[in-house]
């Protein structure tokens, strides 16, 4: 199969792959480093209450803490590998074992290309966040001044709800044939999908962001009487930030939780088609570690979202 | 004197869920050029919606409001408001919360440097220069008012209101907030209604003193007229024969003729 690579370059990336992916143990010392660091920035307690202790000994407590802190969390994947473990004992499931095999090779070469339908895992990762970033991004310039617009004026408000309510529930595959049909291709078609699973969080969030600015807010632009763009730029916009970043992190959820669906109908290169493709090879480890990348991903797309949103809050 | 509030005949009424709610009715004040007017009553009487048609948030269901003498139409920058809850702008430093009136009401004929000259003159104003680029949450409660107070002074209006805007602050705040203002005020001689539920703080600031009747269809029950000489001293007056007559003139009207029936 497409799994062909050198012993020593498999060897070199099983270090880089370790650190990835026992991510919660590499993180352990981290907040003891940063403990002992503030503590030698301020050169004192930080509060002059507390007994002074050496810096030394209050790292080495932090760093017992933070380990007592990930006990629960070591403990829950080990259950979670000796279930799974215990299940591949008595079917046909592939082993823990195997899988973290198959996918050191995997991950030996990311970065391969033998034709359209056989590419490396790097590959299929970046088309599928490529689509997302398409979809979810033009969900995102429409959704937002929509949900702004609805948020702001009542009447647009009304006339949106019933449609909004409507069109929600509705599974994003649903959309697959219209975009099939409308865009006569499979790309554009998967990106369609992303688009409307994306937009909605953004749009209910937004409205919802601008219609619950206290009245205090708008009392000051109506005493004021501040131009309709001053009070969208001082007023509306950042009251309104916190909740569109909501919007924007659910989105990007349903967007990558969409995707993989989405590619496994319409092909090309993607970690959706991939599994589909790994599944009609009978390549079981694969599909499990699939499922791991997308998990993977899906966390750092969070994370780094919940960091941007961080830097908005203004209390 | 100058007449620069006309109320006449005045009602306002506001829909509800249970139909239609009477705030006011029949209300006639007079505001002259210069004065210090206060608004006292009963919570809910409807003293914040009488301010509330001055700023013209509110606008009457009947009557004339008149500013300057022209009728209120909405509201406006010649009429600053301090709400109770300071309602500075939480994303922008005291600074910027100060300079976005500023540049509302200067910009079109001022250069920029002017209209930051302006702002820092609003903070010194309040004695908060040190603290024009802190973010409100990093700030006291009663330095939060100040700002609120710099704001509205920065704008230069032709009268201020002030609805409640020491109620949120404890009494010493209260006390040293109060001198603040009858400091600003009798340096820039402006014209000012605030709304109050404080006897004291009533007695202390105003000129005149307008008690309203229970709500709801509150009316003006009676006017005090504070002929006590300015500058004022809260500790003087504290054995001052007049002051205490004045407060006993008030708190009677509040607590014999309007008792709340349902405090």
């Amino acid at each position: 199969m497409k799994l062909a690579t050198t012993p020593s370059g498999g060897r070199i990336r099983i270090v880089s792959l370790r650190k990835f992916e026992l991510g919660d143990d590499a993180r352990r010392p981290r907040p003891a480093r940063s403990a002992a660091s503030s503590a030698d920035q301020t050169g004192a307690p930080a509060t002059p209450g507390e007994s002074p202790a050496p810096p030394a000994s209050r790292a080495l407590a932090s760093l017992a803490a933070a380990s007592r802190a990930m006990m629960p969390v070591a403990l829950g994947l080990i259950v979670f590998i000796g279930i799974w473990a215990l299940i591949a004992q008595i079917s046909t499931l592939p082993n823990p074992a195997k899988t973290w095999e198959a996918a050191l090779i995997l991950f030996s070469d990311p970065f391969y290309v033998k034709g359209p339908n056989d590419q490396g895992i790097g590959w299929n990762i970046l088309g599928s966040l490529q689509r997302v970033a398409v979809g979810f991004g033009l969900a995102a310039l429409v959704g937002i001044p929509l949900g702004f617009m609805i948020g702001r004026f009542k009447f647009l408000s009304d006339m949106a709800a019933p449609i909004i309510s409507l069109l929600r529930p509705v599974s994003p595959l649903a959309w697959l044939p219209i975009g099939l049909l409308v865009f006569k291709a499979a790309g554009p078609a998967a990106i369609w999908v992303i688009f409307v699973s994306a937009i909605w969080p953004m749009i209910i969030n937004t409205a919802v962001g601008v219609r619950q600015i206290p009245q205090d807010y708008m009392n000051v632009a109506k005493v004021l009487n501040l131009s309709e763009w001053k009070v969208f730029t001082k007023i509306l916009f950042p009251a309104a930030l916190p909740y569109m970043m909501t919007g924007v992190r659910l989105s990007i959820g349903v967007a990558w939780l969409v995707i993989v669906a989405a590619e496994m109908l319409t092909g090309g290169v993607g970690i959706g088609f991939w599994v589909w493709d790994e599944w009609n090879n009978l390549n079981v480890e694969h599909i499990i570690i699939a499922i791991f990348v997308v998990g993977i991903v899906g966390l750092l797309l969070e994370q780094a979202l919940l960091l941007l949103a961080r830097r908005f809050e203004y209390r | 004197m100058e007449k620069l509030v006309q109320i006449e005949n005045a009602d306002v009424a506001f829909y509800t869920k249970k139909g239609l709610f009477q705030a006011l009715r029949g209300i006639d004040l007079t505001v002259t050029q210069g004065e210090f007017v206060t608004l006292i009553g009963h919570s809910g009487c409807g003293k914040s919606t009488l301010l509330n048609l001055i700023a013209g948030l509110v606008m009457p269901t009947r009557g004339n409001v008149f500013v300057n003498g022209r009728e209120v139409a909405g509201p406006g920058p010649d009429r600053a408001v301090v709400f109770q809850n300071h309602s500075l702008l939480p994303w922008m430093t005291c600074f910027d919360n100060i300079y976005l009136a500023v540049e509302r009401v200067f910009g079109g004929s001022e250069p920029k440097a002017q209209l930051r000259d302006r702002t820092r003159a609003a903070l010194e104003l309040v004695h908060l220069a040190p603290a024009e680029n802190k973010h409100p949450h990093e700030i006291s409660g009663g330095m939060k008012q100040r700002v609120g107070i710099a704001r509205a002074f920065a704008m230069q209006p032709k009268i201020l209101l002030l609805d409640e805007p020491f109620g949120a602050l404890d009494a010493l705040t209260r006390a040293h907030l109060q001198d603040e203002l009858m400091d600003i005020v009798a340096k820039t001689r402006s014209t000012v209604v605030m709304v109050t539920h404080d006897v004291d703080e009533a007695v202390l600031l105003s000129d005149r003193i307008v008690m309203l009747t229970n709500g709801p269809a509150a009316v003006v029950g009676d006017i005090v007229s504070v002929d006590l000489p300015r500058p004022r001293d809260r500790l003087a007056h504290a054995s001052d024969y007049r002051y205490h007559e004045l407060r006993t003139a008030v708190l009677e009207f509040l607590y014999r003729k309007q008792m709340c029936p349902a405090a």
